[in-house]
Order: C-alpha cells, then sequence, then structure tokens
C-alpha cells in the first residue's frame, strides 16, 4: 500500500518542497483551501476566486502543460460540483491535479483560457454536459450536443436510459 | 435546463475586420478526408484560409455516462469503441487505471504481452493513417500496401483475442486468457517481413516530389503553440518537444525495453510523416525485444475476487464457482478515490480519470483523447495557407472522429 497523506498540514508538512506545493504557497497560501496525496498523485484543492491565479503560479513552477479538464457531479452533496485539471510537467515528469469546489445552484467560475488556450474545448465540453459556466470564456457554446438539447447528460440526476 | 448562448454557426467563424471579400465555406462531415464525420467551417479569402472553425459533435455515442452504470469490468468493451483504430491503448489506459485504484499487482507476462500487443496496435493506427493520409494528397497506392499489412495485424488481434478491432483483452487484473499457442510464432513471422515494408512505404513517398511538395512547410505549429494548444504525441515531437509517456513516465514496464523517442524540428506536415515512420521502426524494435525476453508465468493477477477464475477451476472448486457468481453478479468494490492514469497512444497522450465511491460502478470515467485536444490546433496550422493545405494537416494530426465526440 502506498502512503496517504489525507489533510492540506500533513501534505505541507511531508510534500512542502514539491515545486506546485511551493509555488502556491509562494504566491498565496490561503488560495490553497486542501490538499491531498493518495495513489502517488497530488491533488490540490484551490479556493474558487484564485484558479487563475492559481493556474499562472503553478505554470511558472514548471508544470507547463494542461493536459485534461473535466468535472464530476456529488449530487446531492453539497458543494455539487467538482471541476479538476491535471496539469503535466515536461521538465520534473510528474503530474498534478488542481481541483476546485463550485456550488450547485447556476455554477460558474472563472476561465483558465488565458493561462493555456487548450482548456477552451475542454471547457465547452463541461459547459455542455454538466452546465457549469466558465466567466470569460472566448466562445462558450455547447460542443458534443444539439443546440437545443435540453438538460445536461453527465449530471447525476440525468437518467442513464430512456426518455425524461 | 440552463440558458444556452447559441451562436449561429455561420455568424461565428468571421474574423475582425474581414470584410465582403472573404467567403464562408462548409467542408464535412461527410467529406472523404475528414475521416469521419468532422465539420470545419472556414472563412476563406480567395483560396487563403482566414479563418478555420472545427465544429465536433456529430458522433456523441455518451459513453462516459453508459460507463456510470455499468460494473468496473463491464466498462472495457465500451473503451473499445472510443478510438476505434486503437482499442488496446483505450483497453491498457482503462485497466491501468482501475488497478491504480485497486493498488493491484500485475504479473510480469501479462505487463510484456500488455506491451507487446500496445506496439502491435501502434502499428495497426500508424498504417491506416499513412494510407489514408497519402490517399488524402492523391498517393492512392500506398493506401493499398499499407491495408495488406494491417490485415495481417489484425488476424494476429483476432488470434488473441476472437476480435480483429473490438478486442477486449486486457482485463482488470490482466489478460483474458493465455495467448494460443502459435500467437508468437506469427508474430515473429510478420516481425521478419515487416521492417522491409516500411521502406517500401518510404520508397513509394518520401522521393515524390509531389508528395514532398504538399507536405513541406506546410501546417506550421511552432512548440510553443503546441504546447499551449494542448497538442501532444507525434505531432508535439514532430514539432521539436522530445517528450513521450513510455520513455518520461514510463508504465506496465516500458522502463525495461530500449527504445529511442523521434523527433523533429521542422514543425510541418512533413515532420509528422517523418516522425511516424520512425515511430514505426521503434514500435518493431520493441516488439523484437518483447519476444525475446517474454518472461513465464501466469497472466493475470492473484486476486480471486477481482479476476474471473479459470474454467477448470470454476469447474471443480466450490471456492472458484463462488467467485465467479459473486463477480459476475455483482462486481467488485474499488475503494473510494480518484486517479488519472496517462499513456502514450497512437495519436498522442491518451488519460483515463477515473472516480471511485466504493461501490461496484465507478463513480465517473473521463476520458482525456489525443484527438479532442489536437483539433484545436487545426487553425493555428491552416491560417494564412491554401485551402488545399487544410486536407494535409487533417491527414497530419490523424483525427479519429470516435475519440473526439466519445
Amino acid at each position: 500500500m502506498s502512503v496517504t497523506l489525507a489533510d492540506k498540514a500533513s501534505v505541507l508538512r511531508e510534500k512542502g518542497d514539491h515545486p506546485a506545493v511551493a509555488a502556491l504557497v509562494g504566491w498565496k497560501p490561503e488560495a490553497l483551501a486542501d490538499a491531498r496525496w493518495d495513489r502517488e498523485e497530488l491533488t490540490l484543492t484551490i479556493r474558487l476566486e484564485d484558479i487563475q491565479g492559481a493556474g499562472v503560479a503553478v505554470q511558472q513552477a514548471g508544470f507547463n502543460f494542461l493536459e485534461d479538464v473535466t468535472a464530476v457531479d456529488w449530487f446531492p452533496a453539497t458543494p455539487r460540483f467538482q471541476v479538476s485539471y491535471h496539469v503535466l510537467s515536461h521538465k520534473f515528469k510528474e503530474r498534478i491535479r488542481l481541483r476546485v469546489l463550485v456550488d450547485g445552484d447556476s455554477p460558474s467560475l472563472d476561465t483558465i483560457t488565458s493561462v493555456w488556450p487548450s482548456a477552451n474545448y475542454y471547457e465547452r465540453e463541461i459547459f455542455d454536459l454538466f452546465g457549469v459556466r466558465f466567466d470569460g470564456h472566448p466562445n462558450l457554446r455547447r460542443i458534443m450536443m444539439p443546440e437545443e438539447w435540453p438538460g445536461h447528460p453527465l449530471r447525476k440526476d440525468y437518467p442513464v436510459e430512456g426518455y425524461r | 435546463m440552463s440558458e444556452l448562448t447559441a451562436t449561429p454557426i455561420l455568424e461565428a467563424p468571421r474574423a475582425e475586420g474581414s470584410n465582403d471579400q472573404t467567403m464562408v465555406l462548409n467542408m464535412g462531415p461527410q467529406h472523404p478526408s475528414t475521416h469521419g464525420v468532422l465539420r470545419l467551417v472556414l472563412e476563406i479569402d480567395g483560396e487563403v484560409v482566414v479563418r478555420l472553425y472545427p465544429e465536433i459533435g456529430y458522433l456523441p455515442t455518451g459513453i462516459e455516462k453508459t460507463c456510470e452504470a455499468k460494473f468496473y469490468q463491464q466498462v472495457v468493451p465500451l473503451t473499445d469503441r472510443i478510438d476505434y483504430l486503437s482499442p488496446m491503448h483505450n483497453n491498457l489506459c482503462y485497466c491501468l487505471a482501475v488497478e491504480k485504484l485497486l493498488e493491484l499487482p500485475i504479473p510480469d507476462k501479462a505487463q510484456w504481452m500488455r506491451v507487446l500487443l500496445s506496439e502491435l496496435t501502434r502499428l495497426n493506427s500508424h498504417l491506416v493513417w499513412l494510407g489514408t493520409h497519402a490517399m488524402d494528397i492523391g498517393a492512392l497506392t500506398v493506401f493499398l500496401y499499407t491495408f495488406r499489412e494491417r490485415e495481417d495485424i489484425l488476424r494476429i488481434f483476432e488470434l488473441v483475442a476472437g476480435q480483429r478491432m473490438m478486442t477486449s483483452y486486457f482485463r482488470i487484473g490482466g489478460l483474458s486468457m493465455e495467448p494460443p499457442l502459435d500467437f508468437f510464432d506469427r508474430v515473429k513471422a510478420f516481425m521478419k517481413t515487416f521492417p522491409e515494408k516500411i521502406d517500401e512505404y518510404a520508397n513509394l513517398l518520401t522521393g515524390n516530389p509531389i508528395f514532398v511538395n504538399r507536405l513541406q512547410n506546410v501546417g506550421h505549429l511552432s512548440a510553443a503553440d503546441a504546447i499551449a494548444l494542448g497538442v501532444t504525441g507525434p505531432p508535439l515531437r514532430a514539432s521539436g518537444v522530445d517528450f513521450d509517456l513510455r520513455r518520461d513516465m514510463p508504465y506496465s514496464s516500458y522502463e525495461k525495453f530500449d527504445f529511442k523517442v523521434p523527433t523533429s524540428d521542422r514543425c510541418d506536415v512533413w515532420g509528422r510523416y517523418l516522425v511516424r515512420l520512425e515511430e514505426m521502426k521503434e514500435s518493431v524494435k520493441i516488439i523484437n525485444q518483447a519476444l525475446a525476453g517474454m518472461p513465464e508465468g501466469p497472466v493475470k493477477a492473484d486476486a480471486p475476487k477481482i479476476v474471473l477464475p479459470d474454467r477448470e477451476k470454476m469447474k471443480t472448486q466450490m471456492e472458484s464457482l463462488i467467485h465467479h457468481f459473486k463477480i459476475v453478479t455483482e462486481g467488485f468494490a474499488v475503494p473510494a478515490g480518484e486517479v488519472y492514469q496517462g499513456i502514450e497512444s497512437s495519436r498522442g497522450q491518451m488519460g483515463y480519470y477515473v472516480v471511485s465511491d466504493g461501490t461496484a460502478k465507478p463513480y465517473r470515467v473521463h476520458m482525456r483523447n489525443p484527438s479532442f485536444a489536437t483539433l484545436q490546433a487545426v487553425e493555428t496550422m491552416c491560417q494564412g495557407r491554401m485551402l488545399a493545405d487544410v486536407v494535409a494537416v487533417i491527414g497530419s494530426i490523424d483525427v479519429v472522429l470516435g475519440e473526439i465526440d466519445r
């Protein structure tokens, strides 16, 4: 079994010199809401309003490649949505996960397309399939479903089979 | 239902400051060189592309949603259908992700078999790419040659998995069964003849002045743009970025293999062609190493509550029968957590993000598919170039629409 560091304090203690952790703490310590080290993967929970700045901070720390952005619907728990960003470093050959928790009613957060333009399609996909809005996105339109499609298919209250 | 920002598509791609000189042209979704149902809306000034707007979503199958209603093992056949040209890569990536959640060690022979078959899949996919790419440019002959060799690979897949394309041969905990007795001989026989076939393709194309002129200095993509736009795999390496997950973040015992990562500084379609040809030669090297050093032992992990028992055991041992019944009817619970597993597929970095809530069905499965991100770079590659170059660029990024729309 691999080591699990379940809370922010233990990650800061054990992994304080990790480049991404150090960059975030150096930029704005309160932006880092929570942290977890599990199955050799580092998850950093960022405050909702700080995601753009956190993106810039980890990008400058060497995590240059945004690999993936997606969301998880934790319905009926609150906050309902989790947006996960997987950022890869070509230099350190390592991957981190940034995580933002978004409230269920009229969910929205800042876009990170200004930091990584590749987030464009991923954020459109989340908007389409989860109904989470990204403020400041250059072209926030449905990407997979037809424009007039009712509802957001990947939400947990959307049925897997049959008609609504 | 939340309100939508509906923008009529024909209004969307007009560039700033454009005038009546430009014209909006629709290409696809049923265009032979878009390799599926990709629709491109182009704004052109004469024959020069001013803006290009990929419009996708003609093929969504809701695989991510379906995964949430299946047991973990039942998801494996769904992953084949995402990228139908490299099914084994999808199987591998999903299985590795779930095995990471379970923290399940995999026997050596299963890992080496996975490497061997992954590289055969890469050859299979690159052969389709080479044939169709050359056909788009106008060189029809190559297509017939590459599909001849692809047929051999598909026969090997059929031998090992019973299926030519939707293999589902990798399972959580190893492989579905031992490879058949003549499997290694068949692969060895294929590997003996294949390297000279690569030279045969190169002979047809690399010196062909029409092909060279259509490809060189077309579809320029700088390294910085490639990273910013999420481009991975051969297009990234053809822009001079030396990064390959097989070497840099090895999985499934790739660290035990000796191979080179071909790169090119050309940043154009020609560079991508050269990189993929070299990659095929490196894949041959890896397969030969896997054949030479294939370890002995089981192909399934020793985890009776996760891996289905052998048929023989199931019929003679009570305990195995119970395990079989439980796995088939109830699945197996996976500890809560979230993992992301990346692998290098034929088209670039593939990633599976699996979230478990501790039950027998995945809470969320998300696929990071290389074509989806790479498609964003098409506009950058085509802007200011001729309309005919768009076809070459689309061929060079090797899109598979099944994995874009999922």
